[in-house]
């Protein structure tokens, strides 16, 4: 790994001040930067890390929707979401193992975008909103394809606001090898209708199957979905399974969704 | 170089450190601590585990810098006051739950972790909280018998498969 300047602010202001330097990207739990910089597919000349502002930490109610700090841990929200917001919880205490959870965080999460990256699904399932040092992105808006969200250089995920949903479940098919979702989907019923999001199958990354969203918001019951099927256009295909595998498996997923959600 | 300092087993510790030191590698060569051990350094297999203010982290993943001033707790702290074996490290001996060794750090550290959490897991919840914990030696089983002898439950129950 190449040498860099390591900076460590106790605020926003001074993270955003630090990463507006040649060559600064911000650095939260290091889980997916440190086997990044290992391999040197990035090489900063300035890490400013994020964990020690207080304030972008935690899990609260805000009216009505529940708000993650950017940095919040994966196992603080599975531990401290689990009331408000149970299938979020589920998801975040399925993500790895238990020591990636002690340093991942959501803000690190989004901000990466991984196609089979479990947040990103709960995030537009959820119809969250993100919000940065400098505004609010709507979760229909933040996700731009593989790797590719609306952030800005140097753009900092303060938090994330999450609308409380009657009922929703995230069921993941782990890629055992890897721990992340060979494929995964978020379903949320919400009085104005159903949202669902499929992470893991698209080679553009997360995104919303709105003919099983409009079944779904007419009857919320498995059957209702039994008869579409989603294009294995588009889809991953990999050693762990080809577009078409991907495709019925969201689908099957989906139905699993329905049926569990809580 | 910068000076880092954090509490190891109980004393505190300094030393220089560039920014891109892991702490695997400044409880290693800075500290000579090689009790934690690296097995892939990318993220993976788990034997590097140790516990940055109480909760487990994988070392290799995590900057020396980034925990200044945490309580880090490695294998060589989980020994008893006398030298002897603390109690996980003692089941693991009874109960042969490692062959080779080197995973046995990161597993014993993991093995805290839960019990801290979770007093008396069942086989399951043992075997899912140590998924991060790669072994190549003992196909698991002794381990898990081990780590639920520490909890003090009656291990004669989880028969051999
Ligand atoms: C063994 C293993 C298994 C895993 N399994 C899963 C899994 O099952 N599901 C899953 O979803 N993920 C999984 N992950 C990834 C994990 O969830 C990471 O924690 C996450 O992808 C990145 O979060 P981080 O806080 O570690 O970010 P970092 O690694 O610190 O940063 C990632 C990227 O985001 C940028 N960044 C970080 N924070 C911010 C911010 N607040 N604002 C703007 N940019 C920011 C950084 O500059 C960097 O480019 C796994 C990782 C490992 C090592
Ligand atoms: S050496 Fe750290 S996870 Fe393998
Ligand atoms: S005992 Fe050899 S790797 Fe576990």
């Amino acid at each position: 790994m190449h040498n860099f300047d390591f900076v460590k602010p106790s605020s926003v202001a001074d993270a955003v001040r630090a990463l507006s330097a040649e060559g600064a990207q911000a650095l939260s739990g290091g889980q997916t930067l440190l086997p990044t910089m290992k391999q040197r597919l990035a090489a900063p000349a300035v890490l400013v890390s994020l964990t020690g502002i207080a304030d972008t930490k935690g899990v609260s109610l805000s009216g009505g929707a529940l708000s993650v700090g950017g940095a919040t841990t994966h196992a603080v929200v599975a531990q401290e979401a689990r009331k408000h917001y149970p299938a979020l919880a589920d998801l975040a205490g399925g993500i790895g193992d238990p020591a990636v959870r002690s340093r991942g965080t959501i803000g690190g999460s989004l901000a990466n975008n991984d196609p089979s990256a479990c947040y990103p699904a709960a995030v537009l399932a959820s119809g969250a909103t993100v919000i940065t040092d400098r505004r609010r992105i709507a979760a229909d808006d933040f996700f731009q394809g593989m790797f590719a969200t609306a952030l800005h250089d140097g753009e900092i995920i303060t938090g994330v606001l999450f609308p409380i949903p009657e009922k929703a479940a995230y069921v993941k098919f782990n890629q055992p090898a890897s721990r992340f979702a060979l494929t995964g989907v978020f379903v949320a019923k919400y009085g104005s209708g159903v949202r669902v999001a499929v992470t893991g199958a698209s080679a553009n990354g997360v995104f919303r199957w709105t003919e099983a969203e409009r079944a779904l918001s007419a009857s919320f019951t498995p059957a209702a979905i039994a008869g579409l099927s989603l294009p294995s256009e588009g889809m991953i295909a990999d050693l762990h399974g080809s577009a078409a595998y991907r495709a019925n498996l969201a689908r099957v997923l989906t139905g699993r969704g329905v049926a569990s959600a809580h | 170089m910068t000076n880092v300092t954090m509490t190891v087993n109980g004393k505190a510790v300094s030393g220089d450190v560039e920014g891109r030191t892991l702490l695997s590698s400044f409880l290693r060569e800075g500290l000579g601590l090689t009790g934690t051990h690296v097995g892939c350094d990318t993220s993976q297999c788990g034997a590097c585990v140790v516990h940055v203010d109480g909760k487990p982290v994988k070392s290799c993943t995590v900057f020396a810098l980034d925990v200044a001033g945490a309580a880090v707790k490695t294998i060589e702290g989980m020994a008893n006051a006398d030298g002897s074996l603390g109690v996980i490290q003692q089941a693991f001996q009874d109960h042969h739950g490692l062959q080779c060794g080197f995973c046995t750090p990161g597993m014993v550290m993991s093995a805290a972790a839960l019990l801290a959490d979770n007093p008396k897991p069942t086989e399951s919840e043992v075997r899912h909280y140590l998924e991060g914990n790669i072994c190549r030696c003992t196909g698991y089983h002794n381990i898990v018998k081990a780590v639920l002898a520490a909890s003090g439950q009656d291990v004669a129950a989880v028969a051999a498969e």
